[in-house]
């Protein structure tokens, strides 16, 4: 390397083209992108209601009605649907992508995709299953 | 935003799309809907207070609230990033995003380490 050699690593004057705001709409699996990114927003909302329902829980029985009334009340109902909704995207989504987040190699050789979504399904549906059985036993 | 956080804030992230991908489902269609709507019956007052005084309910619980609100602060943090295209506000919606994650999970481990 000559001594005279420089770097110009950013050039703020160079021509960039505007991107619109709406860049997302332009094909259906932007579209999809965002609406998984977005998906983090339900998570959000649901862990508030989690933080609702042991703050409800540690007050009363009083207050835990009127928790289990707030949620039952239409405008919440609709939400609750769209937001579960949502989730459910978001842990669909996040099976599919566990492969490509995580290579797991036996032996020298790569496990195969479908083996590793396949058994963030199956803790899925055990783990749905012992959360229902904690809950509902009565 | 300092540079060695940032792998530690994208394992929160990672761990807590985790948790919520795998429990929040369960979690939410019974809280949300299936109890108060009466599809299923409601266990009632007594029996989840029972849970959730139990020790080990309570880790569970933390868990289950802060993890996936930092998933939510990094996922938001670069969706309006992205999509809004507002990396001049990067520091205040940071700061906004983990503040308010933060500040949820320290709700939830007060109120989860004071109850009798």
């Amino acid at each position: 390397m000559s001594a005279g050699a420089h770097y110009t690593p950013y050039h703020p004057k160079w021509y960039r083209r505007r991107v619109s705001v709406w860049w997302w709409m332009e094909s259906p699996s932007y579209t999809g992108f965002v609406l998984r990114e977005l998906s983090a927003v339900a998570v959000a909302f649901f862990a508030v209601v989690l933080v609702a329902q042991i703050r409800a829980l540690a007050r009363g029985p009083e207050a835990y009605a009127r928790f289990t009334a707030t949620l039952a009340s239409p405008a919440v109902v609709v939400l609750s649907v769209v937001a579960f909704l949502f989730v459910f995207f978001h842990a669909i989504t996040w099976f599919n992508l566990a492969p490509t987040a995580m290579v797991v190699r036996v032996r020298g050789k790569r496990v195969p995709d479908s083996a590793i979504s396949g058994s963030n399904y199956a803790a899925w549906v055990v783990l749905s299953a012992a959360v229902a059985f904690l809950m509902l036993r009565g | 935003m300092a540079r060695p956080l940032t792998p530690f804030l994208w394992t929160l992230f990672s761990a807590g799309g985790t948790v919520a991908a795998l429990l929040y489902p369960a979690h939410f269609f019974l809280t949300g809907l299936a109890i108060p709507l009466g599809w299923v019956p409601d266990p009632g007052y007594g029996a989840l207070h029972g849970l959730l005084v139990h020790p080990l309910t309570r880790l569970y619980l933390f868990v289950l609230v802060s993890l996936p609100l930092f998933h939510w602060a990094h996922r938001f943090r670069y969706t309006l990033y992205d999509g809004l295209q507002l990396k001049h506000l990067t520091a205040l919606i940071a700061v906004l995003c983990y503040g308010t994650a933060f500040i949820g999970s320290a709700t939830a481990g007060y109120t989860l380490w004071t109850m009798r």
